[in-house]
């Protein structure tokens, strides 16, 4: 069965190429059942694989398809690489990208058969991109699928390129992608140069042997590359952006998957990191930085889809503090839990806003429950969930990381705990303020809701029971001994690394682990009672002024990069414009010019009188003549 | 008699026929003044010859003897140049009826 995994990326493939080469004659029904099916048996595949893996005593398989590099002795062949954690993120990756493709095939239903095809085929090459990149069983393949999720990402956020504004955005996400992906090609250069190969195993053999600067120097390039996939501060703003796209893209693709990337690298290459402690702190403190500034920016927005992609800057920033600490096993545990309430969240979102006719701004929705009873529900769940409220899957998750940050350093620990609320706080103003209350939209807008057809709630269903379930693969060792399925089952894989030469997560006593969960579940919930009471009854309506309105802007960031770099580089690239046009274009064409110009008064001597030209014969012999008697010699 | 004369001689054959050449419109004489510079280039030939086949009779017999049979070379040369020129101007007779050079230069319409 594993040899066959191969034919978990290419049928996606095989989808994006039929529905993208013949999107103007599929109907949309034959669209869809091509764009789900081809997801449907890649989960199929997926599970049987799991399967296979899942026995005790699995070996991790690397599969070779054929040679892809092959120079001097650099070999690199195109290789998938089967393991726990890669089989896990296919699970992940294709289950949720099921419930995702069969949520749009309702979801966008309103647009023409040949974008609904566009819509499929781009998400399908994004799932095969994705595959690419968890299956890769080298940094480079790894590095196709990083840049194919790029690619369909760019193509998605811009999917309504009719629209200028969402065509920068599209712009915006794919330039600060490469940004971080120039550090993660140098990485690899570096990784070449270093080892020789750019296949994990050889890499992580040899990584001993190096150099503490050298680790350093790579991981920290990794970690470049991480924080633009990942959106980490600095190179985080793309993000929020990137919900230009239908919402169902921003689910799987800006949520659930394609910003896990960096995650999943950077847990891929654990050894590497376990070795190099200085930039294990850099991530820490990254992740912690972007965890609290996202999480107080998502305190004053009041688009439905700006909460929850900020929410998803800051989730990422958690997970990020769980590898800075290496706690491994959580950041990937969080991974998991966080695509499935933050899917289930954001087509939650995407069902409001096709109730609400478009309609994004929560000051204009408001009892929403009455009319929307299943989305109201599971949006819910995934609110509990991602609160961190046990036994939602988030408590879980989340307190792992915490628990791991508690051993590092108490300050990681009060930081993450503050974010926690914060988090519980937004989540339930989203909450309330949408579903609870009076609703604010126009007369137009209330007649019209309705609650969504069913290819729209059944993944809600499914995402919201996965979101509340989740949380039973990781019970603490410190609640129940021996429970943490999750780690049991990724051990093979990260399990060297956890307390492993100092650098893993230090053991603490239990008592203190279940103080720790106990103050955050308290806590979790003291705070999502108070943002609810607070919210539902009073929203915010108005324009937020203060502090608030720093907030709502966002701290001023996007004005500040403007500022800095944006304007600079403007000026920079009209300066080259006018080197281009007046000193390069000028030299060429005035070269071009005084040829021809001479070439015109050249011309007046071919006048075609036969006299003429024998006196110029003449001339020129006697011209020769005088240099040969006078100037030669 | 010392080579100078035929220097001399040879140079003013020479500069008339340029000078024929340059002021002259009519094709013949033109073609006249180029045969005059040919057989000034062929005398000179000659005398040059001459003056080395006296100079080194004593040694070599043969010395100079290619410059006269350059001269029976330029002279078939000629020849052929002739019935070829002359033939041109033939037929730019019959095309423009008259033998003017300065009428060429419709070649270039």
């Amino acid at each position: 069965m594993v040899n066959l995994v191969w034919l978990v990326p290419v049928l996606p493939l095989a989808g994006f190429l039929i529905n993208g080469l013949f999107r103007n004659s599929l109907s949309k029904g034959m669209t869809s059942v091509v764009g789900c099916g081809v997801l449907l048996a890649s989960f199929i595949l997926s599970l049987l694989i799991f399967g296979q893996v899942r026995q005790e005593g699995f070996e991790a398989v690397t599969v070779t398809l054929f040679d892809f590099i092959s120079v001097d002795k650099l070999q690199i062949p195109f290789a998938f690489q089967v393991d726990q954690l890669s089989v896990l993120f296919l699970l992940i990756i294709t289950g949720v990208g099921f419930l995702i493709h069969l949520y749009s095939t309702s979801y966008m239903h309103e647009e023409a058969a040949p974008h609904f095809a566009r819509y499929f085929s781009y998400l399908n090459l994004f799932v095969f991109s994705m595959l690419l990149l968890v299956l890769g069983a080298n940094f480079v393949i790894l590095f196709i699928g990083w840049e194919g999720v790029g690619l369909c990402s760019y193509l998605l956020i811009g999917y309504w390129f009719k629209n200028v504004e969402y065509g920068n955005a599209a712009k915006k996400a794919f330039i600060m992608n490469r940004i971080g992906d120039l550090g993660f090609l140098i990485a690899i250069f570096w990784m070449i140069n270093q080892f020789g190969s750019v296949t994990f195993t050889e890499v992580f053999g040899g990584a001993k042997g190096a150099s503490v600067g050298v680790m350093t120097g790579i991981t920290l390039l990794l970690f470049v590359g991480a924080t633009g996939k990942s959106a980490q501060i600095p190179l985080y703003t793309w993000l929020p952006d990137a919900m230009a796209g239908p919402t169902p893209v921003s689910a799987l693709i800006h949520a659930a998957t394609m910003v896990t990337a960096g995650i999943y690298m950077i847990a891929r290459s654990h050894v590497l990191y376990s070795l190099a402690p200085v930039t294990q702190t850099v991530v820490a403190v990254i992740g912690l930085a972007t965890a609290l500034f996202a999480a107080t920016i998502a305190l004053k927005q009041n688009d439905i889809k700006k909460v929850l992609a900020y929410s998803t800057v800051s989730q990422l920033g958690y997970m990020f503090l769980g590898l800075g600490v290496g706690g491994y096993t959580g950041a990937v545990f969080h991974v998991m839990t966080h695509a499935f309430f933050k899917a289930l969240l954001f087509l939650g979102a995407g069902s409001v806003i096709h109730a609400m006719g478009g309609e994004q701004d929560i000051r204009k929705m408001g009892g929403l429950r009455k009319a929307l009873p299943v989305t109201s529900l599971t949006f819910f769940i995934g609110c509990v969930a991602i609160a961190g409220i046990p036994p939602f899957s988030g408590f879980f998750s989340k307190d792992e990381i915490l628990a791991a940050a508690y051993a590092r350093s108490p300050v990681y620990y009060g930081i993450g705990l503050f974010t926690a609320m914060l988090t519980a706080f937004y989540m339930f103003r989203l909450f309330a303020t949408t579903f609870s209350g009076k609703f604010r939209g126009t007369h137009e807008q209330e007649h019209h809701l309705h609650e969504s057809p069913s290819a729209m709630t059944i993944p809600l269903i499914v995402l919201a029971i996965l979101a509340a379930a989740a949380g039973f693969l990781g019970i603490p060792e410190a609640l129940v001994p021996h429970a943490h399925v999750l780690e049991h089952f990724l051990s093979p894989v990260l399990g060297g690394a956890s307390g492993d030469e100092g650098h893993g997560v230090a053991e603490i006593s239990r008592g203190t682990e279940l103080g720790l969960m106990g103050l955050s579940a308290g806590l979790a919930l003291i705070v999502s009672l108070w943002a609810w009471g607070k919210f539902k009854s009073k929203p915010e309506v108005g324009e937020p002024a203060g502090f608030g309105k720093v907030l709502a802007n966002k701290w001023y960031v996007d004005e500040l990069y403007r500022a800095i770099i944006t304007k600079p580089l403007n000026i920079l690239g009209k300066f080259f414009v006018w080197l281009e046009k007046w000193v390069i274009d000028g030299a060429v064409n005035g070269t071009g010019r005084l040829i021809q110009y001479s070439a015109r008064q050249l011309r007046l001597l071919q006048s075609g009188q036969v006299g003429g030209y024998v006196l110029l014969m003449v001339i020129g012999i006697l011209a020769l003549f005088l240099v040969e008697l006078f100037v030669k010699k | 008699m010392p080579i100078n004369y035929y220097i001399f001689l040879s140079l003013a054959l020479f500069c008339i026929g340029v000078a024929g050449v340059l002021t002259r419109r009519n094709a013949i004489i033109i073609f006249m003044c180029i045969e005059l510079m040919l057989n000034a280039v062929n005398l000179l030939l000659v005398a040059f010859s001459k003056m080395h086949q006296h100079a080194l009779a004593v040694t070599n017999p043969n010395a100079g003897i290619d410059g006269q049979i350059f001269v029976f070379f330029i002279m078939v040369v000629a020849a052929a140049e002739v019935s070829v020129g002359l033939a041109i101007i033939v037929m730019m007779y019959r095309n423009t009826h008259s033998i003017d050079v300065n009428f060429l230069n419709r070649l270039k319409h």
